[in-house]
């Protein structure tokens, strides 16, 4: 599966392993949270990266002091109109994780500057349509109101832009 | 009245930019209509009956005069020269073309207008009090808060694929005319006893299949909190709100399977656990917008307007017209007119181009150049000079816009029903005729006094029929159209949700129940005694009664 990251496809080393799947000898690999929490011990004395995939029912608070040792987190689509992602993502940058942030499932260009809004900038974006349309669809609108939001680039901030000698509104960890 | 600046502006271009190369990709086969769906939703583009209808926001139900007239002029050159006003202060057109509506969001941004988000899982349009910044109860305007909450609602992130539609209403003034228990959030302003103001926040209101009244998670929120708290809320819904069953799907379900306590501890965790960044950005954004809602330069008029009182005693039409449409407005001298657009036989909420210009021309002369549309489907001039009203009246008589019925019986809330809408179950537009002919002698309507009556076509309730004094709800039954009636709902600030009377009436009967029913409460009212009042009394027993004795 192609993996869209700044705009360009990228190869994706990681290695995925179901709940009781057998981990392979070496690699970085991407477990659910259950198996995250229940093997931690083993998993990070791998000696390699470690990802965790979340399912949209889980609780970003679960991941507690494992967070920092993360370098990849997996949130699903299921549909694109389940947004429970979107959520569960700008909860995990609100928390300070800078690492890699992927969105798998129903991945679709209208929605691709919503998801890097709140912190995406890694997405399974399958073949449906050409790389072009993706690179036109992240950069749609170079304005938000909102505050608060993970942006690139030229994308401004309205009300930051209108009170410009205002604070800062927070630190912004750099994703990717 | 708000003005876009030059982010406004850019904002709104780039959105209609990015819906035309969607309806482009959609015309040239690219999108699929599955895939395309959802982007035509989130601009207001619903596919209906028998042809698209497009829905324009009308934030907080607040337009000028030439907005009014832009409204009018895309009638004319895109639909069939009339417009539909709706219950959630906005314009329908009913007959529009695919093709057309990129042209047609472009028209409106000239205008500082847009579709955005009036329709699709998420933020809606704000609403608010009709007669903000004009009514004599008010605390203060909540135009600004709710252009903010426009703002921060428009193309949120993380707020756009919810599980269902959310819809916040806010009101500064302690007389509920904006429906604040009825919303998914209310705000309602309010004074502690220090007399500092701060918001009430109301959450997991609504009607539809399942009507609630909503609970109050936070007494008196410090206004600068306002968009974090809502954030919280926001974010506990899009995580917890279900997603199995479309019907449940609405915030209230979360509130009410979860129960208020554990909502309201879920929201104060996410709002305690977030990133509290200083507000003076939000607040000073809030100072912005409010000088932009500053109050017009009123004359300094005496209470007692010479003119009118004469106008009244030479023109019984007129006095009558005065005496119902009018509102009390909080400067000596000025009045606020409710243009009643429920003529008699007519359809409620509608309003040709014609008389969206005649509407637009009043507002510039006579009303500040602002106009609102209320959520019970009319048009409001809140600030007219008494010694004006005559004129006024005489302008709108012409236009077949001088319904002396606002607040009474022929001032009917109806959604589309089944003559234009693909979720009725029955047709709610004639239903709405044959009582406003029933009660076109204005005797009887003045009469019976205060009254709502509200008309769904389907259990949706978008006619709001939980919440009226009388409610009548358009139903299937086995290929034939039937309608129920619920009495004793109410949408103001006593809100409650109106209860079922016993069995339905064919289409053509409904009148007549209705009849029987008002004719059973001027029989036992006291004096100076709504029908409310009554019912409140009463209860259901004597309207069942004379209602199924006969049966």
């Amino acid at each position: 599966m192609p993996l869209l990251k700044n705009n360009v496809l990228t190869p994706d080393s990681w290695i995925s392993v179901e709940a009781d799947g057998d981990l392979p000898g070496t690699g970085d690999v991407i477990v659910p949270l259950a198996r995250l929490l229940r093997d931690w011990a083993g998993l990070s004395a791998r000696g390699s990266r470690l990802g965790v995939r979340l399912s949209n029912t889980d609780r970003p608070e679960a991941l507690g002091d494992v967070l920092p040792r993360l370098s990849l987190i997996v949130l699903p689509f299921p549909a694109f109109n389940d947004g429970r992602a979107y959520s569960i993502a700008r909860s995990l940058r609100e928390m300070g994780y800078a690492q890699e942030l992927r969105a798998t499932g129903n991945v679709l260009p209208d929605q691709l500057q919503f998801m890097l809004q709140v912190g995406f900038d890694a997405f399974e974006i399958g073949e449906r349509f050409p790389l072009e349309t993706w690179r036109k669809a992240s950069r749609q609108m170079s304005l938000a109101y909102q505050r608060g939001l993970f942006r690139r680039g030229s994308e401004a901030e309205i009300w930051t832009e209108r009170h410009t000698d205002a604070e800062p509104w927070l630190e912004q960890p750099h994703a990717g | 009245m708000y003005r876009y600046d030059e982010f406004d502006h850019q904002f709104v271009r780039e959105r209609t930019n990015q819906f035309r190369d969607q309806t482009e990709r959609r015309l040239s086969g690219a999108l699929t209509e599955d895939e395309f769906r959802p982007l035509r939703l989130m601009n207001g583009l619903y596919l209906q009956l028998h042809a698209y209808m497009l829905r324009v926001a009308i934030p907080y139900g607040t337009l000028s005069g030439r907005q009014m007239r832009q409204l009018a002029w895309i009638a004319g050159k895109w639909d069939k020269g009339y417009g539909h006003f709706t219950t959630r202060q906005n314009i329908q057109y009913n007959w529009i073309k695919l093709e057309d509506a990129p042209d047609i969001l472009d028209a409106l941004a000239d205008v500082e207008m847009h579709a955005i988000q009036t329709s699709g899982n998420c933020i809606r349009n704000v609403t608010t009090d009709h007669w903000a910044g004009a009514a004599a109860d008010e605390i203060a305007d909540p135009r600004p808060v709710g252009e903010l909450l426009r703002q921060w609602s428009s193309l949120h992130p993380e707020f756009s694929f919810l599980p269902r539609k959310f819809k916040i209403a806010v009101t500064g003034a302690p007389h509920d005319r904006a429906a604040v228990k009825v919303h998914d959030i209310g705000l309602r302003l309010h004074k502690n006893e220090a007399g500092a103001a701060g918001w009430e926040v109301i959450v997991g209101g609504g009607l539809g299949r399942t009507p609630m009244v909503g609970v109050t998670v936070r007494d008196f929120l410090p206004q600068h909190e306002l968009i974090g708290y809502l954030e919280a809320i926001m974010r506990v819904y899009n995580l917890h709100g279900r997603r199995d069953n479309k019907y449940k799907a609405r915030i209230k379900i979360l509130v009410h399977e979860i129960g208020a306590e554990r909502f309201k501890a879920e929201v104060e965790a996410e709002y305690a656990r977030r990133p509290h960044p200083a507000t003076d950005v939000e607040e000073r954004e809030l100072a912005r917008i409010a000088a932009y809602f500053a109050p017009p330069a009123f004359e300094k008029l005496p209470r007692w307007s010479a003119s009118f009182e004469e106008a009244k005693l030479h023109s019984p039409d007129f006095a009558r017209w005065a005496k119902n449409n009018l509102g009390p407005h909080r400067v000596d001298g000025y009045a606020i007119v409710n243009i009643s657009l429920k003529p008699e036989g007519g359809i409620p909420g509608d309003a040709t181009a014609g008389q969206m210009r005649v509407m637009a021309d009043l507002a510039e002369r006579h009303g500040n150049d602002e106009l609102r549309v209320s959520h019970a489907q009319n048009i409001v001039l809140p600030h007219v000079r008494k010694d004006d009203l005559f004129t006024v009246w005489q302008a709108l008589a012409e236009a077949g816009l001088a319904a002396a019925n606002h607040g009474l019986a022929g001032d009917i809330i109806a959604c589309p029903g089944l003559d234009y809408c693909a979720l009725a179950t029955a047709r709610s537009i004639p239903v709405a005729q044959s009582i406003s002919r029933k009660f076109a002698d204005s005797k009887k309507q003045d009469e019976i006094g205060k009254l709502k009556i509200n008309i769904s076509g389907c259990i949706n309730a978008c006619g709001h029929h939980h919440v009226g004094h009388i409610g009548i709800l358009g139903l299937d039954k086995k290929g034939e159209e039937f309608y129920q009636i619920t009495l004793g709902g109410s949408s103001a600030e006593n809100a409650s949700i109106g209860t079922i009377l016993g069995p339905g009436f064919a289409g053509h009967e409904v009148a007549d129940a209705i009849e029987t029913i008002l004719d059973t409460y001027l029989k036992h009212r006291e004096a100076g005694e709504e029908f409310l009042a009554t019912y409140r009394r009463l209860g259901p027993r004597p309207f069942k009664e004379a209602l199924y004795a006969t049966a």
